[in-house]
């Protein structure tokens, strides 16, 4: 193959990766935080009796469950995807990345799938304590899946527990405690599922307001609203806490993604200062202009004052003298961007539940039009957080698709790109047109609200209900 | 007999535990198309696998996974190989999954309608390509010394046997399905697939022996492993020919899974001691010694699925036994209004 196909192929690759993992990221941290919203909602239920609780279970169960079918197969791609298209890759890290992989798969992908059967079919089916457990251990399976995928990940941004084999030069597994509870992964996964809280919590926030809006499901939907506040709010304060620490392991593990990410081209420290707003210029390898804050990059860095932090270019240097010539600082314009709106999409949520919180306290419902229309509309800013966030993290440790070990270059498989002019247009229909019907499914299922009892919905068994003859 | 070995085994199990579960739920998705004679009567075949699919869906990743983890040379040489299958695979397993649960979420024939198609036509693609994969990998693609794929993606895996392989899956997924359908409901779905799952019972019982006699000519000659696993298969199928013809779709339905284990591992006696046989030279072929995960890698997912495993099959099996109640017409409908 010559070199200008090579390099298409490795585009190619790496857009297919690229979208369909960020496709499949669109329904990863909504059951995330939706899950445990729902299992709290039936245990209520549980509990009570009361019927209040029995249609939100109902309710948000079903947009839980719309959600969740699509962002299993979409994981399923990707786990095709590592072979398909990354064979290098996989041969490479298979020893180490396969283990957390296949424990996704015995520990908690069955259970979920299982799981959710039992609850979502067997209302009628089981004692009601059994019941009301199944949706628990349904969340404690998306959770678990959660952890070992952000295992596998953080072992390719931060490789631990492993020793070369002087043979292949492959790396070979050594210590599985090491990969499973370094602290960089540990950190990563309390950030994914606060992301995972935060957007649920916006989710059902604005469902909310669209039905505080109108007056209708008031018992219902002053209960959501309340709670989602709540649970934003706390989500959002823990996810400042969490990231911030994230940072540190960071700056510490992958310090050029963090020289990216702050558009730092030269060493700075003591009190070195945070670019607000930048304009990176990647060949000059400088900024053309920038907007500071002077001393904040130490603190949020190396939570001190008087930190260094390190910039790209003697990175770079660094980098050049230990692996020989080479390329090694990703994009400082996406790097940089990524990082700001992650934070901004991220928590402009909460900050706005903030406003709704005080706008109505004590069980006022203002009139104002704009009000409402920004709860509603706002539904969409955690999505952008969560998607910012991965391009960052991503994009952040190019070249490199295993830190310092194996370049994204070196990695992908050796298939002809006819193959992705195939393949990429039939996941851009697929999952587009899909998109589009679930879309179509959720506003559906929000607008018609909360249904009374004696309603069947769909996808959920009735047997209690009065029997309707076809 | 080490850990390559063991785990070579276990990745035949997860398979056949694939083949065993999902096989009957692709039966279910193709025959609610086409035995199915109304809507209702299709709402109702597609509710007795409603509960269950999606987990029997998990042994798939979970085996291709554990290709992933225990070896992975033969994962990295496999699947850019066989890219275009598997981008078929893949869009069938998206469009049958996405059908199977949005059917439900509206009323409405035309709605229906088109994800009821939508189902049988991926499940019935699925079925085969399954087999044909299988069937391909065990008559070996042209790989070079070094371990290159030289083939063409979709050619290299189509063969008369891989065919027959892939007919063989295709066929006694019908036949399955309509057992299990016999099984889990009552009515004129019941009677109807009782007597198809009989018919299918003939049709894949012929193409397994066939599949099973060329599986021991061409590949595994002299093995007699391969041999008794070949003659318990073509038994087993015959056995649920009979169960079925006296009515008795449990029997049948059990025999099945036997003649699926033994149909999986007669292809992986065969297969042993390779994992991808080269059509080019014998000696380039991928083996399970040169393609194995470090023993330390092998030791940790060993004991995970020492542990993770019987448990899975436990609560697999306590959520049928939750589910065993045959399904009416009339349930289903009320089930998913």
């Amino acid at each position: 193959m010559s070199g200008m196909d090579d390099s298409l192929l490795v585009d190619l690759s790496r857009l297919q990766f690229a979208t369909t993992t960020l496709y499949h990221y669109l329904f990863v941290p909504l059951t995330l935080g939706l899950a445990p919203f729902v299992a709290m909602l039936e245990t209520l239920y549980w509990r009570s009796g009361n019927p209040v609780y029995r249609r939100m279970t109902r309710f948000f169960g079903s947009l839980l469950v719309i959600n969740f079918a699509m962002g299993i197969v979409t994981g399923i791609v990707q786990e095709f995807q590592f072979g398909m298209n990354w064979s290098v890759f996989s041969r490479f890290v298979g020893d180490v990345f396969g283990a957390p992989l296949a424990m996704e798969g015995l520990l908690a992908f069955f259970l979920e799938s299982t799981f959710l059967g039992l609850w979502l079919f067997g209302r009628d089916r089981l004692p009601r304590t059994i019941h009301m457990l199944t949706i628990w251990v349904f969340v404690a399976g998306t959770w678990a899946s959660a952890y070992f995928i952000i295992v596998a990940n953080s072992w390719m941004q931060h490789p631990v527990g492993y020793e070369l084999d002087p043979l292949t030069g492959n790396p070979v597994l050594t210590d599985i405690w090491a990969v499973l509870f370094q602290p960089f992964a540990l950190w990563a996964y309390a950030h994914t599922v606060l992301g995972g809280l935060v957007a649920a919590s916006v989710f059902v926030f604005a469902v909310a307001a669209y039905h505080l809006k109108r007056r209708q499901h008031l018992p219902e939907m002053r209960w959501a609203w309340k709670s989602a506040i709540a649970m934003g709010l706390i989500a959002a304060l823990g996810q400042l806490i969490v990231g911030d620490i994230l940072g540190v392991y960071v700056t510490q593990d992958q310090p050029m993604k963090i020289a990216a990410g702050e558009a730092l081209w030269e060493t700075e420290g003591p009190c070195a200062s945070l670019a607000l707003v930048a304009i990176p210029d990647q060949e000059a390898r400088e900024n053309i202009w920038e907007l500071s804050i002077p001393c904040l990059l130490s603190i949020v860095a190396t939570n001190s004052l008087d930190g260094t932090v390190t910039g790209a270019n003697e990175l770079q240097a660094q980098y050049e003298e230990q692996f020989g010539p080479g390329d090694y600082t990703p994009n400082v314009w996406i790097a940089f961007y990524a990082f700001r709106l992650m934070m901004g999409f991220g928590l402009v949520g909460a900050a706005w539940m903030l406003v709704a919180w005080w706008r109505t306290r004590k069980g006022r419902l203002p009139e104002g039009r704009i009000f409402w229309a920004i709860s509603i509309w706002i539904v969409f800013t955690p999505w952008l957080g969560n998607m910012f966030g991965w391009i960052f993290t991503e994009n952040g440790r190019q070249p490199w698709v295993v830190y310092n070990m194996l370049t994204t270059e070196d990695a992908v498989s050796s298939i002809s790109p006819s193959f992705l002019y195939l393949s990429l247009p039939i996941f851009f229909l697929l999952y587009g047109a899909f998109a589009i019907v679930e879309f179509i499914l959720m506003r559906r299922y929000v607008i018609a609200g909360p249904i009374p009892d004696d309603e069947p919905m769909a996808g959920e068994p009735a047997s209690d209900l009065p029997k309707q003859v076809v | 007999m080490g850990l390559p070995e063991i785990w070579f085994a276990v990745i035949a199990f997860l398979w056949i535990g694939f083949f065993f579960l999902e096989g009957f739920d692709f039966g279910v998705g193709i025959l609610s198309r086409t035995l199915g004679r109304n809507e209702p009567e299709r709402t109702q075949m597609l509710a007795a696998i409603g509960p269950v699919w999606d987990a029997d869906e998990v042994w798939l990743i979970t085996g291709g996974i554990a290709i992933f983890a225990a070896f992975p040379a033969w994962y990295a040489a496999l699947f850019p190989a066989a890219y275009l299958p598997l981008l078929l695979v893949i869009v069938a397993i998206i469009v049958r999954a996405v059908a199977i649960e949005y059917r439900y979420k509206r009323p409405g024939e035309r709605w229906r309608s088109v994800w009821d198609t939508s189902v049988a036509v991926s499940s019935a693609l699925l079925a085969l390509l399954f087999g044909v994969f299988w069937a391909g990998i065990v008559h070996g693609i042209p790989l070079t010394s070094d371990g290159q794929f030289v083939g063409n993606s979709l050619l290299s895996f189509i063969n008369a046997y891989s065919l027959l392989g892939g007919l063989t899956l295709l066929t006694f997924s019908l036949a399955h399905g309509a057992t299990f359908l016999a099984l889990k409901t009552s009515g004129p779905v019941q009677v109807r697939n009782a007597r198809w799952a009989m018919r299918f019972d003939v049709v894949a019982g012929a193409l397994m022996t066939a599949f099973a006699v060329w599986t021991y000519w061409e590949f595994s000659r002299g093995s007699v492993a391969a041999l008794v696993l070949g003659i318990v298969a073509v038994l087993a199928m015959f056995v649920a020919l009979l169960a079925n013809i006296r009515r008795r779709p449990l029997l049948a339905f059990w025999a099945h899974g036997v003649a699926i284990a033994a149909f999986v591992f007669q292809m992986f006696v065969a297969l042993y001691p390779n994992v991808l046989p080269s059509t080019l030279d014998p000696a380039d072929s991928l083996t399970v010694a040169g393609s194995a995960a470090s023993d330390y890698s092998l030791t940790v997912i060993t004991w995970v699925s020492a542990f993770a495993l019987p448990l899975v099959i436990a609560y697999q099996a306590w959520s049928f036994w939750v589910f065993r109640k045959r399904i009416s017409v009339q349930d289903a409908a009320r089930a998913h209004y």
